[in-house]
């Protein structure tokens, strides 16, 4: 499994777009051109709360994911970070991307 | 291209997509009819510009919707579609919208000053299409000189920098032997492979029969899909091969009028890109609600979005892995859309194909090129005086001359 700083701050990519479907999203990154479902609709509330958070823990647990299951979802954010569909953002608000 | 990012949940994404979105994950838009090359198995007959084809200001409507519906990105073709003068504007406006662009060319266009223009885009992806890795091979089918003008092409964005863009190939009886040499190719100018597989849509109906991989091939060409598995791009064209063994990378479903469409230059709006067919329409972009009120509305597409029965496949092992093919491919060769594809690799179709009574549906429109020279007549225009023309600044010798003794 890749490793993954959930104590970290993360972002989305401002090159990927959201599209939310009925299971969940669709998300499509414009430079890599790789398209990725989330068929789990915490886990899109997360990603979404990424760029808020001070944490991808903190975003997990805001989005309504119990601590048990941070595990699963680690692995899935992983997978996001191995795309860049999710980047490392430095934790100063100022240096933020829009 | 896909990759499931999430925990594992019991509903499949198939399941999800066969009953169709909202919006489009992808659409194919055919710009023009108009194409400087006429390849034999060309999907969309094209040759000549429609003259009633989409104005700018039409496609930059249809662009509008594609951005309020969050269609990531278009696929566009043609015809050859930087044969229309708005070419560039049009993809400019749409990745300004946010609406990715992937466009199939045959090469004509890319100059090494549009090779540098595309390389500095990251939302403009180029599909250069080459149906050989040698030049006997390709220009038998896309024409003399053909080969020359797609290795130009990728010379040019190689040497602008532009890599990862897609060498797109039509697997045939004749090229399945050079899959290696296609993916040297691919390697040695930083692009990627495409295969996609030989429809009998449009002039494609008149060489399918001698062109269509055998079975051996077939099992040859799925055992190298396997082989190089994500790196080798199909856009999922293949997913009737699953039947072989082990599922193919994609989603291995036939998205028509569910995931994906096609718009042609006129606007009309079709189930998939093979199938370019009244049977397939779905609506025009032109009618009122344009676009979106097509892909949500038509009746075809709902029709498409129930569930499918098997039919003579139901009782088939293989079926829930192919659920039972193309159905462009099916509908060309003349056999029921609820029956095995004509290239089962159990062979269900064969006896389908061979029967007498068999006949393939007529072509739904056709842009040729004219084989024939059209003879025009140029007369004289009665009883008009017979002077060579003259100008304000006309300094021809003959200016102003009247000769009076011609009948």
């Amino acid at each position: 499994m890749p490793s993954f700083d959930m104590a970290g701050p993360w972002t989305l990519h401002p090159q990927v777009a959201v599209r939310p479907e009925p299971f969940g999203a669709l998300l499509y990154h414009f430079g890599t051109r790789h398209l990725s479902f989330l068929k789990d609709l915490r886990l899109l509330a997360a990603v979404r709360l990424l760029t808020e958070a001070p944490s991808a823990a903190d975003a997990c647990r805001t989005a309504g994911i119990r601590e048990d299951e941070l595990g699963r979802y680690r692995a899935a954010l992983a997978t996001l970070a191995t795309s860049r569909m999710i980047v490392q953002r430095t934790p100063s608000r100022a240096d933020e991307a829009p | 291209m896909t990759s499931p990012a999430a925990p594992p949940q019991p509903a499949r994404l198939i399941d999800h997509f066969q009953y169709g979105l909202d919006a489009p994950i992808c659409l194919t838009w055919e710009l023009t009819y108009a194409c400087n090359l006429s390849c034999v198995h060309c999907l969309s007959s094209s040759g000549r510009r429609d003259p009633r084809e989409l104005t700018t200001a039409e496609c930059k409507a249809v662009i509008d919707e594609l951005e309020r519906m969050q269609v990531f990105y278009v696929n566009i073709g043609g015809g050859e579609p930087t044969a229309r003068p708005d070419f560039w504007e049009l993809v400019e406006y749409a990745t300004a919208h946010r609406v990715g662009v992937k466009f199939s060319t045959n090469g004509i266009r890319i100059t090494p000053d549009v090779a540098r223009r595309l390389a500095a885009s990251d939302y403009v992806d180029v599909q250069l299409s080459l149906d050989g890795a040698t030049a006997g091979v390709n220009d038998a089918v896309r024409g003399r000189g053909s080969y020359a003008t797609a290795l130009r092409a990728m010379e040019n964005l190689r040497s602008a920098g532009m890599s990862g863009f897609k060498i797109s190939v039509v697997a045939t009886r004749h090229n399945i032997g050079q899959l290696d040499a296609f993916k040297a190719l691919a390697d040695h100018y930083g692009a990627q492979l495409r295969l996609t597989r030989l429809r009998p849509s449009g002039r494609g109906a008149d060489v399918w029969d001698v062109l269509h991989p055998t079975a051996a091939q077939q099992r040859q060409l799925y055992d190298w899909l396997v082989e190089h598995g994500e790196n080798v791009l199909t856009g999922d064209s293949f997913f009737h091969l699953s039947a072989f063994g082990g599922p193919l990378p994609g989603l291995n479903l036939c998205g028509a009028g569910r995931v994906v469409c096609l718009i042609d230059p006129v606007g009309d709006v079709y189930a998939c890109p093979f199938a370019i067919h009244d049977t397939f329409k779905a609506g025009n972009v032109r009618a009122e609600g344009g676009f979106t009120r097509v892909w949500r509305e038509s009746e075809l597409f709902a029709d498409l979005r129930r569930p499918q029965t098997g039919g003579a496949c139901t009782s088939c092992s293989a079926y829930d892995s192919c659920r039972g093919g193309c159905m462009a491919a099916k509908f060309f060769t003349g056999l029921p859309l609820d029956g095995p594809d004509p290239e089962c690799v159990q062979g269900h179709a064969e006896t389908a194909l061979a029967a007498a009574g068999r006949t393939v549906p007529a072509a739904g429109q056709d842009h040729s090129h004219r084989r024939k020279p059209v003879f025009v007549s140029i007369g004289e225009r009665p009883h008009a005086e017979r002077t060579p023309p003259v100008s304000a600044c006309a300094e021809h010798p003959l200016a102003g001359f009247r000769p009076t003794e011609l009948p």
